[in-house]
Parts: C-alpha cells; sequence; structure tokens
C-alpha cells in the first residue's frame, strides 16, 4: 500500500490541510477578535455600552454558530463561487470555514477578554484611559495568555472543519479520508489520515498551550 | 465646618447616588456636602455598605452621581465633555484595596502606564517612573513582575502610578484594607511622606478608625447613605456626638477580651474620661482618689499619639456608695476634662 505515490499524495494532504487552516484561522481573526473586542465592550457593564449594537451582534453571531457547518459549508456555495471563483479545492473551503469560525473566535475571544479583572480596568478609567486605549493597552495585553490558549482551540477545531469539507470536494487530509477510506472502502488509507489529524491537533494544541504559559507573567 | 481654613479641591454638593438594580432602587449616597481642602489628608469612614466606596468613586466621576455636583478645583465634572474629565482625570491618582495593577506589565511599565494614557514622551516617562520608584524604595524591583511582589509591595508601585502624572489629588479606597497590620503602618507613612512633601492632597476612604487617626487631619463619617459627622480628627476621637460615631471610636478602643464578667455587675455606674493633649499630663485620677477618699475601678484605659498630641480616654467604675460617686463626679467637674456617664465600657 505504501506506494511511491501514496506518501505524495498525503504529503500533499498535510500541506493542503495546513493551509486551509492557517489562512482560515488568520482570516476568522481579522473578523472574530475586533468582533469579540466590540461585543466586551458594548456590554452593559462594559467600557462603552452600546446595548443595540451588543444585541445585534450577539444575534448574528448566534445564528451562524446554530447553523451546523455541514449545512453552512453547501449554503455558502454560491457566495464562494463569486469570492473565490470556484466551490472545489482548498483555496474554495477558506470562505465557508472563515464564515463559521469567525463568530466562534469572537466568542472565544470575548470570554478571554472577559476574565480581564474588573479592577484593572477601574483603575485605568481612573487615570482618565479612553475606551480605545483600554481596549488595546489594558484588555488585550492583559488577556494575552488566554487568548493563546483560544487560539490554540480555535485552530485545531477549525483543523477539524477543514476535514469534512472534503465532503464538498474540499482538499486536505479529509478529502483523501473520505475519497479513500470512504467510498473506495480503503480503511488502511482512513486510517493513516485520522492519525495524521491526530498528531497535527496534537502539535498545535501542545505549542499553543506552551507559547500561552511562556507569555503569561502571573506564573 | 467652622475649622475650614484655605481653599477646596474637591467639594460635593447636595451629592446622591441611587444604583437601578433588578430588585428597584438602591440609595447609595444622600444629599452629602463636603469640602475637601487642599493638602489636607482627608478620611472617610464607615462601616461597610455605608456608601463610602461609591463616595470617592463619585469625587472623580468613576460613579456618576443621580443628583448633586461635584466641583474639582472649581469646575463642575458633570459639565465636562468625556475627553475634558479623562484630562482631569489625569490630575487625580487612585489607589485600591486590590493593588489592580496590569499582572502583564513590570513594575516599571505599570508606573509608566498613567504616563501612557497622558502621552507622555517614553523616555521622560521611564525616567519620572525610576523616581518615583526611588521615593518608595521600590527601584530595584523595576524589572519584577506583580506576582512576584507582596501585597505591601504592590501597594507601593500602586502608588507610584498613582503619583505618576503629578496629580492634586490622591484618592484611596481601602487602600490598606488588604495589608497586615505592620505594612499598613508603613504605607500610611509613606502616604504622609508625600502628603507633606509634595502637598498632594489625599483622600482615605476606610472602615478601620485606626488608620484615620495614624495620618487624617480631618475625616466624614458615613452611616447608612449618609455624612453622620464630620470634623476634625481630635474632636471626633474625644467627643463623638453620633451614634455610629461613639460605635466606631468606643468599639475600636474597646480591648479584645470581654473584660466586664470580671467585674460586679450590680454596679453599672461607669464614667468615661475622656483626655485631650494638653491633660494628658496632669494626674487627675490619682488626685481624685485622694481627693475624694475611695478608690475607682478602671475598666479601661488608652492613650495614644494623634498626629503628635497625646490624646485618651479611660473608663473607670463608680464606688457603689452614692454619696462617693456624686463626690467624685463634682470632682471631675473642676478639672478641666471632658467626662460622661455610661452604662456600657
Amino acid at each position: 500500500m505504501f506506494k511511491e505515490g501514496m506518501i505524495q499524495m498525503l504529503g500533499m494532504g498535510i500541506y493542503e490541510s495546513l493551509y486551509m487552516t492557517l489562512i482560515s484561522t488568520f482570516m476568522s481573526y481579522v473578523i472574530g477578535l475586533p468582533m469579540g473586542l466590540i461585543l466586551v465592550s458594548t456590554d452593559k457593564d462594559g467600557i462603552y455600552p452600546i446595548i443595540w449594537l451588543n444585541k445585534l451582534l450577539g444575534f448574528i453571531v448566534n445564528i451562524l454558530r446554530s447553523v451546523p457547518f455541514l449545512i453552512l459549508m453547501i449554503t455558502v456555495i454560491p457566495v464562494t463561487r463569486k469570492i473565490v471563483g470556484t466551490t472545489i479545492g482548498s483555496k474554495a473551503t477558506i470562505v465557508p470555514l472563515v464564515i463559521a469560525a469567525a463568530p466562534f473566535i469572537a466568542r472565544v475571544v470575548e470570554s478571554s477578554l472577559k476574565e480581564v479583572d474588573k479592577g484593572v480596568i477601574e483603575a485605568a478609567e481612573s487615570m482618565g484611559a479612553s475606551p480605545f486605549q483600554i481596549m488595546f493597552r489594558v484588555l488585550l495585553p492583559e488577556a494575552k495568555p488566554s487568548l493563546l490558549v483560544g487560539a490554540a482551540i480555535s485552530v485545531t477545531t477549525i483543523l477539524g472543519y477543514s476535514a469534512m469539507a472534503g465532503i464538498i470536494g474540499g482538499g486536505g487530509l479529509g478529502a483523501i479520508a473520505m475519497n479513500y477510506g470512504l467510498y473506495r472502502y480503503q480503511r488502511d488509507i482512513m486510517f493513516i489520515t485520522v492519525i495524521l489529524l491526530v498528531i497535527i491537533v496534537q502539535i498545535m494544541q501542545e505549542i499553543g498551550m506552551k507559547v500561552a504559559n511562556i507569555s503569561d507573567k502571573r506564573l | 465646618m467652622t475649622e475650614l481654613h484655605g481653599e477646596s479641591i474637591i467639594r460635593l454638593c447636595g451629592l446622591g447616588k441611587e444604583f437601578k438594580g433588578a430588585q428597584g432602587a438602591v440609595r447609595a449616597l444622600t444629599d452629602i456636602n463636603l469640602e475637601i481642602i487642599k493638602g489636607e489628608i482627608f478620611g472617610i469612614i464607615g462601616l461597610s455598605g455605608a456608601g463610602k466606596s461609591t463616595l470617592v468613586r463619585c469625587m472623580n466621576f468613576l460613579e456618576t452621581p443621580t443628583e448633586g455636583e461635584v466641583y474639582y478645583d472649581g469646575r463642575p465634572l458633570s459639565e465636562m465633555s468625556p475627553g475634558e474629565l479623562r484630562r482631569t482625570r489625569q490630575s487625580m491618582g487612585m489607589i485600591f484595596q486590590q493593588f489592580n495593577l496590569l499582572e502583564q506589565r513590570n513594575v516599571l511599565r505599570n508606573v509608566c502606564f498613567p504616563m501612557e494614557i497622558a502621552g507622555t514622551p517614553k523616555a521622560e516617562a521611564r525616567e519620572r517612573a525610576r523616581g518615583l520608584l526611588k521615593l518608595v524604595g521600590l527601584l530595584e524591583k523595576e524589572a519584577a513582575y506583580p506576582v512576584q511582589l507582596s501585597g505591601g509591595q504592590k501597594q507601593r508601585v500602586a502608588i507610584a502610578r498613582a503619583m505618576a502624572t503629578n496629580p492634586k489629588v490622591i484618592l484611596c479606597d481601602e487602600a490598606t484594607s488588604a495589608l497586615d497590620p505592620n505594612t499598613t503602618k508603613s504605607i500610611l507613612e509613606l502616604l504622609k511622606e508625600i502628603n507633606q512633601r509634595m502637598g498632594i492632597t489625599i483622600v482615605i476612604i476606610t472602615h478601620e478608625m485606626s488608620v484615620i487617626e495614624e495620618i487624617c487631619q480631618r475625616v466624614a463619617i458615613i452611616d447608612s447613605s449618609k455624612i453622620a459627622e464630620i470634623g476634625t480628627v481630635e474632636k471626633i476621637f474625644t467627643a463623638p456626638k453620633s451614634n455610629i460615631g461613639k460605635q466606631l471610636v468606643y468599639s475600636e478602643s474597646k480591648p479584645k477580651g470581654e473584660p466586664k464578667a470580671e467585674f460586679d455587675d450590680t454596679n453599672k455606674r461607669y464614667c468615661r474620661i475622656v483626655f485631650d493633649g494638653e491633660t494628658s499630663f496632669k494626674p487627675i485620677l490619682a488626685n481624685m482618689i485622694l481627693e475624694c477618699q475611695s478608690v475607682v475601678n478602671i475598666l479601661y484605659a488608652n492613650t495614644r499619639n494623634i498626629d503628635g498630641q497625646a490624646y485618651g480616654q479611660m473608663v473607670v467604675q463608680l464606688p457603689p456608695e452614692e454619696r462617693i460617686a456624686k463626690k467624685i463626679i463634682a470632682y471631675l467637674e473642676t478639672q478641666d476634662v471632658n467626662f460622661e456617664e455610661v452604662d456600657y465600657v
């Protein structure tokens, strides 16, 4: 079974999976991080309460979070075609991944920022800090270790989603597992791809936790 | 408030605050009128829940009062734009019970923080921060993170941080309540030094009478959202008028063990004698015993040093014979001391 081509294919699969995951994670953070900041800041106990915006954003996030990824993936196919020009392959998978992951990340970021001690925020307010200064000089830096733990969780979750995208013609290890393992009954290949996914998740989680611990000055 | 002299830095007029909660409105402050004079150390004391933390937060508008006005250096805070209010806050430092240092920043960067907010150039901020750390005695800890410091050290960093923007006032919200007695003392001494050397006005919120007597010149007693009493520390310590004032002054000075049980319960005539700076050097009690040919039972005695002068009080049990008790009271009346008959120790 371990033909030259097979190893090459798996290598390609790993590359595609990492490509999709990392690009999607990055883009999801570009959208999700500000959303998380807004969710925390505009809360009724936040540093700049805007109740209607908070409720609206929370509602949108909840809707997107409650749609199962499989359904979301298929529903956004027209959007994907508009943005990427195609609906198959790794690049096309990034669109549904970001749409699904950004609200998830918004919630992860929100919960990290909420851990920041209210007293520290109050101290910054007593010094005359503006809401923006509190966001960028207090909330984000103080929550950094927790945000990094959240990033490790997010990146592994997105890797899992990316594997699912194999069903609609996405690339990566998920597609290999689907095409060879499920449709052609090559159980060994499915087994190998799953093992590879487990290893990648382990490595990402380990690195994330290590970096978070190193950055945490409270330890 | 006849003992007032000097310009006020913070003036509260008819201040009130009501919190709207899920269970209806909760009154935190009612009709607070208060003037804090430039350069003084002003104490605000009250039991927990009396509203004193809300009061101090109204002084820099961390809490917006629902009634009345706060004047800072003559200007009403409620009329300021958000930007103006933030600039005003930069001239008021604040320290907290839980220190509230930024945990992911080292000591030096914590002290630099308010200067970053105010837009001070980095090099200048660092230099000033080092100077302040030297003042609070923590220069060698500049690279340490808050987690590596003791409570007292954290509060020193917080004090340095509060002074970073050259404030006119430092507000202290239960600043020593999380510290042990020795550390409390050293922190209070530091605040006193800052007040005397730099003329920074200090407002201290506390529930401990000992903190007030240690460094304050004037004190306001807050009880169930109102000011019960206000005056110089000597006056309130020697002759508290309000019930809450009496409770705070006497309960604080009561010795730990309950001595009552050891004395004859049937005779409940006690007399509390108060000494001020002068009379505590006269042997009043010894003279009284000689004069009246009768002994009294000293139930409790305590003298302290308040702001350079000695103050104290004593509670004596009068003899059961009515005639001698009257004689003793008559004698005390001829002496220049404050005393009153009380039925508690």
